[in-house]
């Protein structure tokens, strides 16, 4: 069974975030890029789907600049096909990259569509759904984990305040969030073989963004705690102080 | 102007916190911007008996879409409604709450009706005359601020930031039965499983107490649990990423990068030692206090309270103290 993955480069989840001088984008000095974990779950969840099915090819897709060729790469050395990379630059509108992704995916008739449940950069948990409704396809988001049978996934959900199984008729579109399965770390030979493995790359489709970002800023620090003492004699005073000072009981 | 539209979620045929939030701030926007305020929520029979409180929070009219269908979510059922009822009202602004019904219902929303969605947005200013969004992004590291040009402005915003505050709407209920046909659905539930009677979501707790490793063993949480209770209803577990994956807690109680946002009014991280990725999910708490027993750990460095100390001692005692305090009010 054929999958498409949507991933995307965005900095490490340790990185130190500094706005730099243009006052609207970050200082990416110092800072490592690697695959959004939720998109990492994503791929792992293709990997499974086709061990499971027996077989199947997973295509990775992308929008970005030329420097997400390096997380193309890994997701392909991680056991993945074959790589498209939509090269633009995606800014804060998710409606304009679901526009492009969808533009790339409306062609494909592999059953799934998998994506993270949100990216690590603009935390906007939003492209899946989207690109589900622009393609006309089901979608179901936040999906721990998901098994494939007659043209049908059936999908194990966190829901606020408990849990859900959901089937969802295929073709359908998938969005991932972190689940029982790790994403598998890429053997050396995977790393060997992903050089070879066809990735292309062409032009994203030309979308406007209706989002304007005016500023990024730093969030106030937090003004400085304190430690309040040592020990269960500490207890009354913190008691006092959540009340009296902080409101908080 | 045109008016503000307000999706007001209910879940077990009421309608919340949350949803009053949702109001609240469709509310601020009318007052910079004129328009009245209207509400949109969707449940099953008998749920606009139980819509009232939107009224206290400025609803001037709420529209109750009830089908027997409707009782839980289902994104085939309510995307088109929601999108009719936005097109017919030619609203100019439509909120949502980040809330995971929200997030999934918005963006599906916005990309029918072709506008773009500012999700978990934490800071609305219309003051200006027209409206200004903040919202987070590098998990809390950064902080956006964006103008969205198209109409309506759609947006949703976290749980637990905006306070609505108390105005008269004029509160118009008017009840519809909308057309739905679920042996369409592409997407059906076939297991629902509810958290622990009375237990609240973490991401909509005013108050939240969570365990790290430093709990030692799974049968420790009933010390959690009674911190919790003391606590009274407002209060929910968490956890951090370490106690889920070696199985402790289930994963829908996981706070941070990988597991969900928070932003309570009172957030307890005990036996958590506050990794980068954990501080991600809670870094927005009004008031964060810490029990570790390492004055090292970086937890301490966002706590406002700290207590340095086994917490095998510290939360018996802090659980009684506060039941006390409770006690006397
Ligand atoms: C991509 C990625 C995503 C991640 N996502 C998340 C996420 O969403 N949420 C998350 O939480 N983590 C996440 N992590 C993991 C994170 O890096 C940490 O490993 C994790 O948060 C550690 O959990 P902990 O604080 O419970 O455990 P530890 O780091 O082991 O801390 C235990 C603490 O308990 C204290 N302690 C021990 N015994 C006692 C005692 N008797 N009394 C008082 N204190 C005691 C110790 O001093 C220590 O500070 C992620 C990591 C990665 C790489
Ligand atoms: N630029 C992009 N290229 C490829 N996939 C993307 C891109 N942006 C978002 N996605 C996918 O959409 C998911 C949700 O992203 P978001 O809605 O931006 O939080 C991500 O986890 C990816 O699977």
């Amino acid at each position: 069974m054929n999958v498409i993955v949507c991933v995307k480069r965005v900095p490490d989840t340790e990185a130190r975030i500094r706005v730099d001088g243009s006052g609207t984008t970050i200082d990416s000095a110092g800072i490592k890029y690697d695959i959004s974990p939720y998109d990492a779950f994503a791929i792992e969840a293709a990997l499974r789907t086709r061990e499971a099915v027996g077989e199947g090819e997973i295509t990775l897709v992308t929008f970005g600049e030329a420097t997400s060729q390096e997380t193309l790469r890994k997701g392909l050395a991680m056991g993945a096909d074959k790589a498209v990379l939509l090269t633009g630059e995606p800014g804060p509108d998710g409606l304009a990259t679901a526009k492009v992704l969808a533009a790339e995916l409306s062609g494909s008739d592999a059953p799934l569509f998998l994506f993270g449940m949100k990216a690590a950069d603009d935390d906007s948990q939003q492209v899946a759904p989207m690109v589900a409704a622009l393609t006309g396809r089901p979608c179901v988001t936040g999906v721990s984990d998901f098994q494939v049978a007659d043209g049908k996934a059936l999908c194990q959900r966190d829901v606020d305040g408990g849990s859900e199984v959901v089937e969802v008729d295929l073709p359908a579109v998938v969005s991932m969030t972190k689940g029982p399965n790790d994403p598998r770390l890429a053997a050396l030979k995977g790393i060997m073989a992903a050089k070879r493995k066809p990735l292309e790359e062409k032009p994203a489709a030309d979308i406007g963004s209706r989002v304007r970002l005016k500023s990024l800023s730093e969030p106030p620090p937090r003004a400085a705690g304190r430690i309040v003492g040592e020990g269960p004699d500490a207890v009354p005073e913190l008691v006092r102080l959540l009340r009296e000072e902080a409101s908080a009981l | 102007m045109a008016d503000v539209l307000a999706f007001a979620e209910q879940r077990d045929g009421q309608v919340g916190s949350t949803a009053r939030e949702v109001v609240g701030v469709a509310a601020s926007i009318a007052e910079s911007l004129g328009g009245s305020v209207h509400a949109l929520t969707l449940g099953g029979p008998g749920l606009s008996a139980n819509v009232g409180s939107l009224a206290e929070v400025g609803a001037d009219a709420i529209a109750v879409g009830e089908h027997d269908a409707l009782g839980e979510y289902n994104p085939e059922g309510y995307v088109d409604i929601v999108v009719a009822h936005v097109r017919s009202g030619g609203y100019g602004v439509v909120v949502f709450p980040a809330t995971g019904l929200g997030r999934d219902l918005a963006p599906r929303v916005a990309a029918v009706l072709d506008v773009p969605l500012a999700s978990d947005v934490t800071e609305v200013d219309a003051s200006g005359g027209t409206i200004s969004i903040t919202r987070p992004v590098y998990s809390g590291k950064a902080f956006a601020s964006l103008e969205m040009d198209a109409t309506p402005v759609v947006f949703s915003i976290r749980p637990n930031v905006f306070q609505a505050v108390e105005r008269a709407g004029a509160g118009a209920v008017s009840t519809f039965t909308p057309d739905v046909d679920p042996s369409t659905w592409r997407v059906r539930v076939v297991e629902r499983r509810g958290a622990a009677e009375g237990q609240l979501d973490v991401s909509e707790a005013s108050i939240v107490v969570s365990g790290g490793r430093g709990m030692k063993d799974p049968e420790n949480w009933r010390l959690l649990e009674e911190l919790r209770d003391s606590m009274g209803g407002d209060a929910a577990l968490g956890a951090s990423r370490a106690v889920v994956d070696a199985g402790w807690r289930p994963h829908g109680e996981q706070v941070g990068q990988t597991g969900k946002t928070v932003a309570p009014k009172l957030y307890v991280a005990v036996g958590i030692s506050g990794a980068v990725q954990h501080l991600a999910g809670m870094r927005t708490a009004q008031t964060i206090v810490a029990v570790n027993r390492d004055a090292d750990a970086p937890i301490f460095s966002v706590a406002d309270y700290g207590i340095v100390g086994d917490l095998f001692e510290v939360l018996p005692r802090l659980s009684e103290e506060i039941t006390a305090l409770k006690a006397g009010d």
